[in-house]
C-alpha cells in the first residue's frame, strides 16, 4: 500500500499532513509527502508517477471544494480514477456531503482522531 | 502517584519547597521588574501604569469589509489592530493570478495595490492607532504600502507605530508563506529593519515568532529556544551590515503563545526574558537597556481549542488570558471559540476581547507586577525551563545554527516529530482535552450546528479583480514599469530594496508585479521535504 499526502493550494499549515504521514509510516504504509503549495496537476502527476493507492489532501484555508474537485478531475483526465482521494482539514459540516458528491472517498473534518484516519486509509487501500 | 510532566518534558513534583530554589540568586536571576535581567517583567509597574494592548487578529474579504470589522472592534474598546491578509497577498500573487483561485479574501483580506491599503485604513488615524501586520514573505512590500498610506494621511513618520511580522525564518519552519530562497529572504528582512530604524523610529520592524512553531507542534522550551535563535540570527544580520546593535535592537519584538499549563507558560516567559537580556547584553554588547527587553505579544494558540463543545473554548481562552497576564505580556490576542470551525464571527471576536477586558479589569491579575515571583514552584520551574531552553538552543547549534537547520529541513523535521508525539499523547490521554479525550459528551462525534459559519462570498474575488483591472488601466503605466525595473536592478545589486519597493508601491504597481520583479532575480525557495 502506498499513499501520497499532499498539500494543494497556498495553505502553509502542514502539521496535520505531517502527523498523518508519520502515523501512516508507523503503521507500515509507504508514504510520499508532496511538500507545500502543490498545484492539483502536480499532485495528480506525482500520484501517478509514484503509483499510489490513495491521495490524502490536507486543506486548512477553506479552498477544499475547489482544490479537491481539480484533483479528481485531473485523475479522470489521466484515466487514473482508481486512485482514491480522501480529504482532511478545516472542513465545515455542510461541505462534507459536497465533497463526497465530488467523488471524495472519505472526509476527515477537524477533530477526527488519528487512529480513525489511519484505519480509513488502510481500508481504502485494501479495497482497491 | 501518577507521573506528570511539563510540556517541555521534565517531571513536575507534587510539592516544591525552599530546597528547590536553593540555587536561585535573587540579584542574579530574578531582580526587580524593569531592571536587568527583567525576569519579573520589562516595566517597573507593568499593568498598574498601563494595561496590555488588546489586539485581535482580524481580516477577511475585501479591504472594505475588514475596515468595517476594525471599526466594530475599536468601537468596543480594542485599542490596536492586528491584520490578517489572504494567502495570495501573503505569497505575492495578485487576485487574478491563476494560483489565487479560490483563495482570494478567504483567510484574510485581499491586497493588490496601494489603493486597497488606503481603503483598509480609511478613517483610521495611523498616527494614533498601532497596527501589526501579519505579513512575512511580502513584509517589505506591504509595510511600504502601510508607510505610503500613513504618509498620504499626513501622519508624521515618528508617530507611526506598526509591527510587520517580517519573521521569515519561522515561515520556513512552520507557517509556509515563504517565497524566495533563504538568503534573499533574509536580505529583505534586514532591509525592512534597517529602513524602519532609520525612517520610522517607533515602528517594530520585526516580530520574532515562537508562536507559529509551537502551533506547528514544538514544545514550550523549543518555542522559546527557536525564538531566541531566530532573534539572534536577525541581530547578526544587522551587525554584519555594520549597524550598531543599539540602533535597532530596542524595536525588536516577539510573538509567543501561552495556551499550555499556566505555570509552565509563566516560567517560559520569565526564563526567556532573562536569557534574552543576557544574550543582548553579553553576546551582542548592547548598552541601551531597551535593547535587552523581550517585548512580546502573547497570543492564544488555536491548537489549544477543540471542536467538541466549542463554547468550552471560551473558558480555555480565559485561562490563556490569565497565563498571558501572569507572564507579563505587552500585547495580547486570543483565539476565538469558533476557530476550529470558521473565520471568527463578530460575536466570537467580541467574546475574546471581553475575555481580555475581564482579565484586565476584574480578575486582579493585573493588580501587581509578576505576582507569582518567589513561589517555590514558579521559581524552580523558571530555572528548569531556562536549562531546557539552553539545551534546545545547543541542539540547534549542533544542527549548524538556525539558518542551516532551516535550509536543510532538520528543524522542520524535529517540529513534525514533536507534533506527532503530542498527537500520540492526545490519543493515549496523557494530555487531557475535556470533551475530546476525557469527559466526552454524547454528541462528541458530531460537529456543532450552532456555530455560525462565515459565509464566504465568491463575489469578493470578482470585486477585487475588477478593482485591480481598473487600477492597472488608470495608473501611469510607464512610471510603474520604471519602478519595477529599478527594483529588479537593485535586487541584482546590494542596495536596500525598501526604496525601490516604495517607489513601485507609490506608482500603484501590484503586489504580484513587485513579487515577480524580485522573483526574476532571486528565484523561488525549494522546500526541503522531510518528515
Amino acid at each position: 500500500m502506498k499513499v501520497l499526502i499532499a498539500k494543494p493550494g497556498l495553505d502553509g499549515h502542514d502539521r496535520g499532513a505531517k502527523v498523518v504521514a508519520l502515523a501512516l509510516r508507523d503503521a507500515g504504509v509507504e508514504v510520499v509527502y508532496s511538500g507545500l503549495k502543490r498545484t492539483p496537476d502536480e499532485i495528480v502527476q506525482e500520484a501517478i508517477q509514484e503509483d499510489v493507492d490513495v491521495i490524502g489532501l490536507s486543506v486548512l484555508s477553506g479552498a477544499h471544494l475547489l482544490l479537491s474537485c481539480r484533483v479528481i478531475e485531473g485523475l479522470r483526465a489521466y484515466g487514473a480514477e482508481e486512485i482514491k482521494v480522501v480529504v482532511g482539514g478545516i472542513i465545515p459540516p455542510r461541505d462534507v456531503a459536497e465533497l463526497r458528491k465530488l467523488g471524495v472517498a472519505h472526509v476527515f473534518p477537524m477533530g477526527t482522531p488519528l487512529p480513525e484516519i489511519i484505519k480509513v486509509f488502510t481500508k481504502e487501500a485494501s479495497e482497491r | 502517584m501518577k507521573e506528570i510532566r511539563a510540556h517541555a518534558g521534565f517531571p513536575i513534583k507534587p510539592v516544591y519547597g525552599p530546597e528547590d530554589v536553593a540555587d536561585v540568586d535573587f540579584e542574579r536571576d530574578i531582580g526587580r521588574p524593569g531592571e536587568y535581567p527583567f525576569t519579573r517583567g520589562i516595566h517597573t509597574h507593568m499593568y498598574r501604569a498601563r494595561p496590555w494592548t488588546m489586539r485581535q487578529y482580524v481580516g477577511f474579504g475585501t479591504p472594505a469589509e475588514t475596515n468595517a470589522r476594525f471599526k466594530y472592534l475599536m468601537g468596543h474598546g480594542q485599542d490596536a489592530l492586528n491584520v490578517a491578509f489572504d494567502l495570495p497577498t501573503q505569497l505575492g500573487l495578485d487576485s487574478d493570478d491563476r494560483r489565487a483561485e479560490g483563495e482570494v479574501g478567504r483567510v484574510g483580506m485581499a491586497i493588490d495595490t496601494l489603493a486597497d491599503m488606503e481603503e483598509a485604513f480609511a478613517g483610521i488615524p495611523l498616527d494614533r492607532v498601532s497596527v501589526s501586520l501579519t505579513i512575512n514573505g511580502m513584509a517589505a512590500a506591504i509595510t511600504a504600502m502601510y508607510y505610503a498610506v500613513a504618509e498620504k494621511q499626513g501622519a508624521a513618520a515618528d508617530r507611526v507605530v506598526t509591527t510587520p511580522q517580517n519573521d521569515i525564518l519561522k515561515e520556513f519552519i512552520a507557517r509556509g508563506t515563504w517565497i524566495y530562497p533563504v538568503e534573499p529572504s533574509l536580505r529583505l528582512v534586514a532591509d525592512l529593519i534597517e529602513f524602519s530604524a532609520k525612517h520610522y523610529p517607533r515602528s517594530n520592524p520585526v516580530s520574532v515568532c515562537g508562536y507559529h512553531i509551537r502551533e506547528a507542534g514544538c514544545t514550550t522550551a523549543q518555542e522559546m529556544a527557536y525564538g531566541l535563535e531566530i532573534a539572534a540570527a536577525y541581530v547578526e544580520l544587522m551587525l554584519a551590515r555594520g549597524i550598531p546593535v543599539d540602533d535597532f535592537a530596542p524595536r525588536i519584538s516577539f510573538n509567543f503563545t501561552a495556551w499550555g499549563k499556566i505555570f509552565e507558560e509563566v516560567a517560559k516567559f520569565r526564563a526567556g526574558r532573562r536569557l534574552y537580556a543576557r544574550m543582548l547584553r553579553g553576546r551582542f554588547g548592547a548598552k541601551n537597556p531597551k535593547s535587552w527587553m523581550f517585548r512580546t505579544l502573547i497570543g492564544g494558540g488555536g491548537s489549544a481549542f477543540v471542536v467538541q463543545e466549542p463554547e468550552n473554548n471560551i473558558v480555555r481562552g480565559a485561562y490563556i488570558a490569565l497565563a498571558g497576564a501572569l507572564s507579563g505580556a505587552q500585547t495580547m490576542a486570543l483565539p476565538t471559540y469558533d476557530e476550529a470551525y470558521t473565520i471568527p464571527s463578530a460575536k466570537a471576536q467580541l467574546i475574546a476581547l471581553r475575555t481580555m477586558q475581564i482579565c484586565a479589569e476584574e480578575s486582579g491579575a493585573a493588580d501587581t507586577v509578576d505576582p507569582l515571583a518567589g513561589s517555590y514552584y514558579v521559581e524552580a520551574l523558571t530555572s528548569a525551563m531556562e536549562t531546557q531552553i539552553l539545551e534546545e538552543m545547543a541542539r540547534v547549534e549542533r544542527m549548524g545554527g538556525i539558518v542551516e537547520a532551516v535550509k536543510g529541513g532538520a528543524l522542520q523535521a524535529e517540529v513534525a516529530r514533536q507534533a506527532y508525539l503530542f498527537e500520540q499523547k492526545l490519543v493515549s490521554g496523557e494530555i487531557p482535552k475535556v470533551g475530546a479525550n476525557c469527559h466526552v459528551g454524547d454528541k462528541a462525534a458530531e460537529a456543532d450546528r450552532e456555530v455560525e459559519l462565515y459565509a464566504f462570498d465568491p463575489q469578493v474575488a470578482a470585486a477585487q479583480v475588477a478593482k485591480l483591472e481598473r487600477i492597472r488601466r488608470d495608473r501611469d503605466n510607464s512610471a510603474a514599469a520604471r519602478a519595477l525595473r529599478r527594483l529588479s536592478d537593485e535586487a541584482r545589486s546590494t542596495g536596500n530594496l525598501m526604496y525601490p519597493i516604495l517607489e513601485a508601491v507609490r506608482a500603484y504597481a501590484t503586489l504580484g508585479e513587485i513579487a515577480r520583479a524580485m522573483k526574476d532575480v532571486f528565484g523561488e525557495h525549494k522546500e526541503p521535504v522531510r518528515f
